[in-house]
């Protein structure tokens, strides 16, 4: 028998069953095709307004930092803004993200920017979010090489561009836009869910942040609910 | 490869462990912060109880239907064109992982924090056969640096005080100036920062853990605060998770329903920074991500647990919780558990794992308090587990003669309740008399091992039997 065979002989014989019990394997089936949803906290279940004041609000709970944008002709200036508030340098890597092509980076003409993954070199990056669960203050990043993965990660400035009506309320309601538009059963390679910038409490629990992610994590809010 | 285990002499771990001052003041921060985040936490979601009862029941729900949900699972990450490998034990795990790193030509590993890495010593391993293995979450890097086991299963380093921290990374991190000022978390984080940068890039694969595997999409899931887990994922050309077989859940709202109770338990955070689903390697567009996605998939016992009393332990989502909790954990601290898995939850699965015989002191280092069935977030009637720990030690003879001979004695009295109601009656006066002045005794025979540590108190009047007879006469 192989290591395969072994493993799955141990568990149906602990078990008792041989895996072909047709009641069982209609319970799976039935279960991995309806995936219901178990208890939904109703903290998030507020109309749009409320629901994004709530995703605001736990971001910052989680040290992040949020602005609001009318349109994304506004998204230049407030990347400037965040970029001179802490002295850093004008200039930002993005992918090749059709939202972010859009955005008139003219309108910021000292804003020097560059487009592709990171390899570590870059300190500031700018990301466009898949969505935002209000109930935790989360963003839900999809991995594509129109916002390639590492820039996420290894700037030490991470700005994620979200639209206001991508707020969800819980995380259900997020799954489910994941599953309209990847399809049943499957997911982008990777779902970063990301809720506030990187820390670490290993020494002394002391609460650090900045651990190996970004030290800063900037949400502009593009438009209306 | 398994690792070592110092747990057969518990008793002299402990001993050592109330002596060390370090120790001592490192633990005292445990008890105050992890208990007071995870109260407030708790507190600010009225459903959740109701999501303790729904990850109870998602977990139950999986374990009787393990097997079917481990071949959906399989048949979607090789649908993404992921490999899916199966261990039936430590060593078994090990090879795995070191056949996929020289196949890929591998000289350095990074690794993001893993549990099931620590439970087969893969670091050892690899070491041994000229891979080098680089932990990446601190505090994982603080113990790797210091050759030690985690002393906690989500804060691993929580054993040890700053000074520490400061005196290995001196001694570890030559290229530092003497006048350099390390003496901060700030600047140890910071250098611990630059120097595994350099390692990230460099690395050949990857090596995660993983929270939660989701049946549904075959998508394997990390939770961390640091982003160190991701980048171990993301740079180099693999990925290998490591993952037991109790990890799954059937979909991802059963995830999701998971997390929720995950973060809150284990740091007292609404939600960890960063909660990651990968799904496979990179994909033809992608311009970024592993090149292979390889899951190992470790029994190492647990299926044997399936089918017997312990079923109830593979619900255990690692959060920590039942420890931050521990009073014997906050007095002694993770190592002297002697094994890779610490407090409650270490002292009901490593007998199962490694052997009452080698473990069987774990489950008797309990008050039975019940503070971690109270907080376990899927419900696992710890107490109720150590008890059959004790049991089945106490049934292979593996309990020492004084410990027999007193639960001897205690039953022959308890089996003749008029007897046991004299003696007590007479052994309470009796101390009442001795104990009259200072009301506690700092000495008594028979006990002085108990005594030792902590005084006893005189009684108070009768015996609790006799003052409940007393009352329910009164009762009309
Ligand atoms: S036994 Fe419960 S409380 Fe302890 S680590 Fe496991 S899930 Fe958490």
């Amino acid at each position: 028998m192989n290591a395969r065979d072994t493993v799955f002989a141990s568990i149906r014989s602990a078990l008792a069953v041989n895996g072909q019990e047709a009641p069982r394997r209609r319970e799976v089936a039935d279960r991995l095709a309806g995936h219901p949803a178990g208890v939904v906290p109703q903290r998030g279940n507020l109309p749009p307004q409320a629901r994004l004041a709530l995703f605001v609000k736990m971001m910052e709970a989680a040290a992040g930092t949020v602005t609001a944008v009318a349109s994304i002709d506004e998204v230049p200036a407030a990347v400037g803004t965040f970029l001179r508030r802490y002295n850093l340098p004008l200039a930002v890597r993005r992918g090749g993200d059709e939202k972010l092509g859009g955005v008139p980076w003219s309108n910021e003409p000292a804003l020097e920017m560059s487009v592709g993954p990171s390899d570590g070199a870059q300190l500031t990056s700018v990301s466009h979010a898949f969505g935002a669960v209000a109930e935790t203050g989360t963003l839900v990043m999809t991995a594509s090489p129109d916002n390639p993965t590492t820039l996420n990660f290894l700037p030490d400035n991470h700005i994620v561009v979200l639209d206001a009506k991508d707020v969800s309320g819980d995380f259900e309601t997020s799954i489910g836009k994941l599953r309209e538009k990847y399809g049943a059963g499957a997911l982008p390679r990777v779902v970063n869910m990301i809720t506030g910038p990187s820390r670490s409490a290993d020494i002394e629990q002391t609460l650090i942040l900045g651990a190996h992610g970004p030290r800063r994590l900037h949400v502009v809010v593009v438009g209306e609910p | 490869m398994t690792t070592v285990a110092t747990s057969p002499r518990f008793k002299d771990n402990v001993r050592e462990a109330l002596v060390d001052p370090n120790l001592q003041t490192a633990l005292s921060f445990v008890e105050v912060n992890f208990i007071a985040r995870r109260q407030e936490v708790a507190d600010k979601l009225p459903e959740f109880e109701q999501l303790r009862d729904s990850a109870r029941d998602i977990k139950n729900h999986t374990l009787a239907h393990l097997d079917l949900y481990l071949e959906a699972y399989e048949q979607r990450v090789v649908a993404q064109g992921g490999k899916v490998h199966y261990a039936v034990t430590a060593d078994d795990a090990c090879k795995i992982a070191l056949d996929l790193c020289r196949q890929l030509g591998a000289k350095t590993v990074t690794k993001g924090k893993s549990m099931i890495g620590e439970e087969i010593g893969i670091n050892a391993f690899l070491e041994a056969n000229g891979v080098t293995p680089v932990e990446t979450d601190l505090g994982e890097y603080i113990i790797q640096l210091r050759g030690e086991l985690p002393s906690h299963i989500i804060a691993p380093a929580v054993h040890l005080t700053k000074a520490q921290v400061e005196a290995d990374f001196r001694r570890v991190h030559t290229h530092l100036p003497h006048d350099r000022n390390m003496a901060e978390p700030e600047t140890m984080l910071a250098e611990a920062r630059a120097v595994l940068r350099e390692k990230f890039l460099a690395a050949d694969v990857g090596i995660t853990g993983a929270n939660f595997l989701i049946a549904e999409t075959g998508s394997s899931i990390i939770v961390t605060n640091e982003g160190n887990g991701d980048l171990t994922q993301t740079l180099p050309k693999a990925h290998i998770v490591l993952a037991s077989i109790e990890k799954l859940v059937p979909t991802l709202e059963d995830a999701a329903q998971m997390l929720r109770v995950l973060a809150r338990s284990a740091t007292g955070q609404e939600m960890s920074v960063y909660t990651t689903l990968s799904t496979g390697p990179r994909r033809a567009e992608d311009l970024d991500g592993p090149g292979e996605y390889h899951v190992i998939i470790l029994d190492n016992g647990r299926s044997a647990m399936l089918g017997g009393q312990f079923r109830d332990m593979l619900r255990c989502i690692r959060c920590g919780a039942c420890m931050n909790h521990c009073p014997v954990y906050h007095a002694v601290g993770g190592h002297a558990y002697g094994w890779v898995y610490p407090g409650p939850m270490g002292a009901v699965l490593t007998p199962s794992l490694i052997g009452v015989d080698k473990a069987g002191n774990l489950p008797n280092a309990s008050t039975f308090c019940g503070r971690c069935e109270e907080v376990c977030p899927v419900r696992i009637p710890l107490p109720k587990l150590m008890r059959h720990w004790r049991e089945r030690e106490f049934e292979r003879h593996l309990s020492p003669g004084t410990v027999r001979a007193g639960l001897g004695l205690w039953a022959f009295f308890a089996r003749r309740p008029r007897l046991y109601g004299f003696a007590t009656g007479i052994a309470a006066r009796v101390l009442t008399f001795f104990g009259r002045s200072r009301g506690r005794f700092g000495w008594l025979p028979l006990a002085g091992g108990w005594t030792k540590h902590r005084e006893f108190p005189s009684p108070q009047g009768k015996t609790f039997q006799a003052q409940w007879q007393r009352r329910m006469e009164r009762r009309p």
